[in-house]
C-alpha cells in the first residue's frame, strides 16, 4: 500500500455504565431480561414521567474521567438532542452538549518497537460525557416492519471521544485495548461488546503525509469487536487510498462495516447532518461537583494498569512486554499476582501463565476466572519446576491434567510417579549404555556437529520414560564425550 | 342549598358530619352535569367517574376535577388533542395520588385547550368550552373546563396546569379563584410537559380558602420531580382571615397602559381601594421589562414544547395514521393528530432552536427572562404583593380571536410573567363588566409566599363577596 | 426585519407533513411572530446570563435501587400495534 499517505483516525467508544439501575428511573439493567419488562413511564417516555438522576452513575462518570486523566468540570448540566427514531421513546436523548462531566484527558498506548521495546504514545481524549441509551430494535425475523423493546432504553452510558491523534488500524486496536482494560480495572463495565455494553465507531480519514489540513472524515459503524475495527479501519484506509489515487473525491458520510463481506457500504443515500437542536434539559437542574468531591473519588481509584505494570517491573523484575501483558486484563493481572506472592519465580510463573495457561484454557473454552487451576495450584506447579522436581516438559502434561481433574500439581507428580530422576549416578549408567547403542551420533557429536547431541539427549530420556532433566543429561553426555 | 353549589369547605365540614351525604353530593353534581354540561362542554370524560374515595383524610368524600393534562391511572387522557386519544395511562399523576390519599376522587376530566396551547379553549379537539355567565363567550385558558366546571356548580373544585395564565386566565374569565404556585412548589410528575421550566398545576375553586385546602394537600416535595422543591409546606389556611394592616401593595406602572380595557382598569382601580380601606398601603413599584414577556414566552415555552411534543409520533400509544413505512407513519400521523394552533407552537419552537438561530432566539429569550425575574426581585424588595388584573378584557365571544393568535397571544400580557420568573400568583373575581361577565384581580407575590397571597386574597374576598353571585345556567 | 422562513425544512426537522393548503398560512403565522418577538433586539443582552431553570435547585438525586414498575401489559394493551411483547412499527426504509 502506498505510503503517500497518512492515516487519521478518531474512536467514539459508548460504554453501558455498570449500576444496578438507570440513568433516570429506578429499572433494572439487567440484561437479557424479557422484552419489555425492564421498564417504567420514565424510560418508556409516557407522557408525564420526569428524569431524576442516578448518583452512582455521574460518580462512574467521575471515576472515569479522572482515571483518563481527564478535567472534571465543577458544573454540569445535560441537555436535549432532539431527533426521532422509534428506539427513542421522547424524541429526544438527554445527554451533555456544553458542559460534560470530563474533558481534555489522555488514554497512553503502548506500541511495540522493532527491537521488543515498548514506545508510549499518548492518544487525547476530548471528553467523557454521560447519556441514555436508547432502545433496540429487532428486523430479523419481523413480517413488515420492526419490533421495539425499551428494556435497554435508558441504561447508564458513558460516550468517550479520542483525539484524531490515532495513525494506524493497529493503533486503534491498542487504544481500545488499554480503554476497555482501565475500564475493567474500574469495575464501571462489564466491557462486553457481543452484550452491547461496549460500542465503537471509527471516524477515518486520509491525507498526505506533509499536508496539515484532514482529510474528508468518514463514520465506520457497526463493527462487533475489537478485531473487526482493526479490520475495518484497514479496509478503509485501502479504499480511500484507492479513490485518492484514482482522482476520486472522498465521501462525507457514514459506512456501515460489513463482517461477512469484509468491506465498508454506504449507509445513507442521502447525507442529511443531524440538526439536533440541543438545549439545556429543563427537567434536570445543574449538578455541581467541589474540588474536595474530585479528590475524594480520586483517591479512591483502584490502581490502574500502567501503575500496575511499572509496579510489576519493579517488583517482580519482569520485562515490560510482559507486565503489559499480564497488566491487559485485570483477571490476568490479579491471578499472576497472587501466584506470584507464592514465593515462586516470578518470570517462570509469568511465562507459565501467558504461554502454558491461558493456551490451555482457549482450547477448553474455559475463562481465567472459571479454570479449575487457581494461581495457588499454579505456583505449586512452577515450584516444582524451580526445584527440579519436574522437568518443564512433564509439567507441559501435568497442567492438563490439573484441568481436567482439579488436582494439584503435586499429587499428580506423585501419583502418576513423574518425579523427575535427578539421580546422577544412575544417568551416568544410561548414559553409558546410549553413547554406546549410537556410535555413529557419537562420532558426529566429536567431529564438531554439537546438534546432534540432541538426539542422545533423546534417547536418554526415552530410556527414563521422560523423567530426566534434559539439561542435567546434556551435562552428562556432553562431559563424556568430551573426554 | 343544593348540594352541588357547596364550597369544597362547606362539604368537608357535611360530609365528616354525615358520611353518607359524600354519595348524595355524588350523585348531585352527576345529574347536574348531565343535564347541564352538553351545554356548557366543560368535561371530556365523565362516565368511568362513578367511584367513590379510597381513603381517609383532610379531603376526604370530595369530589374533584382534573384538566385532561394531568394523567390518570386507567383513565384515558388526552390534553384534548386527536394524537393521544386511546392513551390511558398506567400510572396515576403525584397530584393525583395525593388526592386519592387524602380521600378525595377524581369526578370527571376537563376539558382544555390542545396541549394547553391556548387562551380561549376553543383548540380543543372536542370543541370548545362556554362560559357560564353567557354561553357565547370563552371560559378563557387553557383551563377552560375547569373554570368552567367551577363556576358553573358542575365541579366542587378542579385542578389546572398554568404555563402563560392558564389558570388565572380562565379564573379571571369565569369569576372564579385560580392559584399558579411558585414553580417547583407542586409536582409536576404526572402533568403532560407544555413548557416544563413553567408548568405548574393548580387549584381552581370557588373560594380562597377552598384554594389553601387543597394546596395543603398537594403541595410539596416529590422525589420523582427533579424539579420540585424541598421547602417545607405551611399550613396555607391560617393565612385564611388575616387582615393586610401594613400589607404593602405594589402598582407596576407598565400595567396601565393603552391596551387595558377601561371596564377592567376600572374594577381594578377600585379593589385597589378596597385593600387601602383594609389598611393596606400602595408602592408605585416598575416591571421595565413586561411588554418583551410575551415575546420571551413564545420562543421560551414554545421550543421547550416542540421537543416536548416530540415523543408524540403513534409508536407507543395514542393515534397511529396507518402507513406502509416508519417515514409516512411519523409524518402523518402528526400531521393528522395535531390542531393547527399546535402545529403553530411547534413549527415555532422547532425554528427558534434550530442550527443558526439558536443564539438569536432561544439564548436571547433566556437572557431575556433573566431580566424579567430581576425585575419581580427587586419590585417584590418595595411591595409584599403585585397588583393588577388578570387578563387585559373581560371574556371575548366564541371564534373572535381564532383567526388572529398574535392577538390571542397578548391577551396573556398580565400573567405570563410570572411564570418566567417562576413566581406564584393568584386570580381572584373583583367586578363584572357592563355585559355582566367577570373580570379578575391579580395578585404575585414572592417566591414560597403563596400565604401572603392566601392573606391578600381571602381579606378581599371578605371584604367584597363576589363568590356571592352565580352565573344563572 | 423579518425572517424568511423555510417552512419546508422545518417541517421536516418537525415530521409534519404539511398539506399545501395549511403550509403558507402558517408560515405566514410564524413570519408575523417572529416579526413580533423580533423586539427582543432592542435590549442589550451581552453580559446577562440565560435562566434556563428559574429555582436555584442543584443536585437532585436518586440513589441506585431498582424499583420494579409492572406495566408493560397495560402499555402494550393500548399500544397502536403490538406483536407479542413487543412494539411493532412498520418497515423502515432508507431516509427515515
Amino acid at each position: 500500500m502506498s505510503n503517500v499517505y497518512e492515516p487519521v483516525i478518531g474512536l467514539e467508544v459508548h460504554v453501558q455504565l455498570k449500576t444496578q439501575s438507570k440513568i433516570f428511573c429506578g429499572c433494572s439493567t439487567e440484561f437479557g431480561a424479557e422484552p419489555n419488562s425492564n421498564t417504567c413511564p420514565v424510560c418508556l417516555g409516557l407522557p408525564g414521567s420526569l428524569p431524576v438522576l442516578n448518583q452512582k452513575v455521574l460518580e462512574l462518570g467521575m471515576k472515569v474521567g479522572l482515571a483518563l486523566e481527564c478535567t472534571i468540570s465543577n458544573l454540569i448540566k445535560f441537555d436535549r438532542k432532539n431527533y426521532f427514531y422509534p428506539d427513542l421513546p421522547k424524541a429526544y436523548q438527554i445527554s451533555q452538549f456544553d458542559m460534560p462531566v470530563s474533558f481534555k484527558g489522555h488514554l497512553a498506548i503502548e506500541l511495540k518497537a522493532d527491537d521488543g521495546s515498548l514506545n508510549e504514545k499518548k492518544i487525547g481524549i476530548t471528553r467523557a460525557h454521560l447519556e441514555e441509551d436508547a432502545g433496540k430494535l429487532l428486523h430479523e425475523g419481523v413480517r413488515d416492519g420492526s419490533w421495539v423493546d425499551y428494556n435497554r432504553g435508558g441504561v447508564p452510558l458513558l460516550e468517550i471521544v479520542s483525539e484524531p491523534d490515532l495513525r494506524s488500524a493497529d493503533e486503534a486496536f491498542q487504544y481500545l485495548t488499554n480503554l476497555k482494560s482501565i475500564l475493567q480495572y474500574l469495575d464501571v463495565s462489564d466491557c462486553n461488546m457481543e452484550e452491547g455494553s461496549l460500542r465503537c465507531d471509527a471516524n477515518v480519514s486520509i491525507r498526505k503525509k506533509d499536508d496539515a489540513k484532514f482529510g474528508t472524515k468518514v463514520e465506520i459503524k457497526n463493527m462487533n469487536s475489537f478485531r473487526a475495527v482493526q479490520k475495518a479501519i484497514t479496509y478503509e484506509i485501502k479504499r480511500q487510498s484507492e479513490a485518492l489515487n484514482a482522482g476520486e473525491k472522498i465521501a462525507q458520510e457514514t459506512r456501515l462495516w460489513n463482517e461477512s463481506k469484509g468491506q465498508t457500504f454506504t449507509m445513507r443515500s442521502k447525507e442529511q447532518a443531524h440538526d439536533y437542536r440541543y438545549f439545556p434539559e429543563p427537567d434536570l437542574v445543574p449538578f455541581t461537583v467541589s474540588k474536595e468531591q474530585i479528590q475524594k473519588i480520586k483517591n479512591s481509584l483502584p490502581e490502574l494498569p500502567k501503575a500496575r505494570m511499572e509496579r510489576f517491573k519493579k517488583q517482580f523484575g519482569l520485562s515490560g512486554y510482559d507486565a503489559y501483558v499480564l497488566v491487559s486484563e485485570k483477571p490476568l493481572g490479579d491471578y499472576f499476582e497472587v501466584c506470584a506472592s507464592e514465593k515462586v519465580n516470578a518470570k517462570l510463573a509469568s511465562n507459565w501463565i501467558q504461554s502454558e495457561l491461558l493456551g490451555e484454557l482457549n482450547t477448553r473454552k474455559v475463562s481465567l476466572q472459571d479454570s479449575k487451576v487457581k494461581p495457588k495450584d499454579l505456583a505449586g506447579l512452577v515450584r516444582l519446576i524451580e526445584n527440579n522436581t519436574i522437568s518443564g516438559k512433564i509439567a507441559k502434561d501435568v497442567l492438563p491434567e490439573m484441568l481436567e481433574t482439579g488436582k494439584s500439581a503435586e499429587e499428580i507428580v506423585k501419583d502418576k510417579g513423574l518425579v523427575q530422576v535427578t539421580d546422577t549416578k544412575l544417568l551416568e549408567e544410561v548414559a553409558e549404555r546410549v553413547i554406546k547403542a549410537n556410535p555413529k551420533t557419537v562420532e558426529e557429536v566429536r567431529s564438531g556437529k554439537g546438534q546432534a547431541i540432541g538426539f542422545l539427549v533423546g534417547q536418554v530420556m526415552k530410556e527414563t520414560q521422560g523423567k530426566a532433566n534434559p539439561k542435567l543429561i546434556n551435562e552428562i553426555l556432553s562431559k563424556k564425550l568430551s573426554s | 342549598m343544593e348540594l352541588f353549589e357547596l364550597t369544597l369547605k362547606q362539604a368537608k365540614e357535611l360530609i365528616s358530619k354525615n358520611p353518607s351525604k359524600e354519595s348524595e353530593l355524588r350523585n348531585s353534581l352527576a345529574d347536574r352535569v348531565k343535564t347541564l354540561d352538553p351545554k356548557v362542554k366543560a368535561y371530556v370524560n365523565f362516565a368511568s367517574s362513578q367511584k367513590g374515595s379510597e381513603g381517609k383524610g383532610a379531603l376526604s368524600g370530595i369530589p374533584i376535577s382534573l384538566k385532561d393534562n394531568i394523567v390518570t391511572d386507567g383513565w384515558e387522557t388526552t390534553c384534548a388533542s386527536k394524537i393521544l386519544k386511546g392513551f390511558v395511562p398506567p400510572y396515576d399523576a403525584t397530584v393525583v395520588r395525593k388526592l386519592k390519599q387524602s380521600g378525595a376522587y377524581i369526578f370527571g376530566k376537563c376539558n382544555m385547550d390542545e396541549f394547553a396551547f391556548g387562551s380561549s379553549c376553543e383548540t380543543s379537539c372536542y370543541g370548545p368550552s362556554h362560559n357560564p355567565w353567557n354561553l357565547d363567550y370563552v371560559p378563557g385558558g387553557s383551563s377552560g373546563g375547569s373554570a368552567a366546571a367551577v363556576a358553573g356548580n358542575l365541579a366542587i373544585a378542579a385542578l389546572g396546569s398554568d404555563t402563560g395564565g392558564s389558570i388565572r386566565q380562565p379564573a379571571s374569565f369565569c369569576g372564579v379563584v385560580g392559584l399558579k404556585p411558585t414553580y417547583g412548589r407542586v409536582s409536576r410528575y404526572g402533568l403532560i410537559a407544555f413548557g416544563s421550566s413553567l408548568d405548574q398545576i393548580g387549584p381552581i375553586t370557588k373560594t380562597v380558602e377552598d384554594s389553601a385546602i387543597l394546596m395543603n394537600v398537594l403541595a410539596g416535595h416529590d422525589e420523582r420531580d427533579s424539579t420540585s422543591a424541598d421547602v417545607p409546606v405551611p399550613d396555607y389556611t391560617s393565612f385564611i382571615g388575616k387582615d393586610v394592616k401594613g400589607l404593602k401593595i405594589g402598582l407596576p406602572k407598565e400595567y396601565f397602559v393603552k391596551g387595558l380595557d377601561p371596564e377592567v382598569e376600572k374594577a381594578v382601580r377600585q379593589s385597589v381601594q378596597v385593600f387601602q380601606d383594609l389598611g393596606a398601603t400602595v408602592v408605585e413599584v416598575s416591571l421595565p421589562h413586561m411588554k418583551y414577556a410575551v415575546a420571551v414566552y413564545y420562543i421560551v415555552a414554545v421550543a421547550e414544547a416542540s421537543s416536548n411534543l416530540g415523543r408524540f409520533d403513534g409508536v407507543e400509544y395514542g393515534f397511529r395514521a396507518e402507513s406502509s413505512n416508519l417515514k409516512d407513519m411519523y409524518f402523518e400521523t402528526r400531521d393528522q393528530g395535531f390542531g393547527a394552533e399546535a402545529k403553530r407552537r411547534i413549527l415555532l419552537g422547532t425554528f427558534v432552536l434550530s442550527a443558526g438561530y439558536y443564539d438569536a432566539y432561544y439564548l436571547k429569550g433566556l437572557k431575556v427572562r433573566t431580566l424579567i425575574k430581576q425585575d419581580f426581585d427587586e419590585a417584590l424588595k418595595k411591595a409584599d404583593i403585585i397588583l393588577g388584573p388578570t387578563a387585559p378584557t373581560p371574556p371575548f365571544k366564541i371564534g373572535e380571536k381564532m383567526n388572529d393568535p398574535l392577538s390571542m397571544y397578548l391577551s396573556d400580557i398580565y400573567t405570563i410573567s410570572a411564570n418566567l420568573a417562576g413566581v406564584p400568583a393568584i386570580s381572584i373575581p373583583c367586578g363584572f363588566s357592563s355585559k355582566n361577565l367577570p373580570i379578575g384581580l391579580q395578585l404575585t407575590a414572592k417566591p414560597f409566599e403563596e400565604g401572603t397571597l392566601f392573606r391578600a386574597a381571602s381579606a378581599y374576598e371578605t371584604a367584597t363577596k363576589w363568590y356571592e353571585k352565580k352565573p344563572k345556567l | 426585519m423579518s425572517e424568511k422562513i423555510n417552512i419546508e425544512q422545518i417541517a421536516e426537522l418537525a415530521r409534519l407533513n404539511l398539506k399545501p393548503a395549511e403550509r403558507e398560512k402558517l408560515a405566514k403565522d410564524l413570519e408575523s411572530i417572529l416579526a413580533y418577538v423580533d423586539q427582543l433586539k432592542e435590549l442589550k443582552t451581552d453580559s446577562v446570563p440565560p435562566t434556563s431553570h428559574v429555582l436555584p435547585l442543584e443536585n437532585v438525586f436518586r440513589k441506585d435501587e431498582v424499583k420494579k414498575t409492572d406495566i408493560r401489559d397495560r402499555v402494550l394493551e393500548h399500544a397502536p400495534k403490538r406483536e407479542s411483547n413487543f412494539f411493532k412499527v412498520p418497515k423502515i426504509i432508507e431516509g427515515a
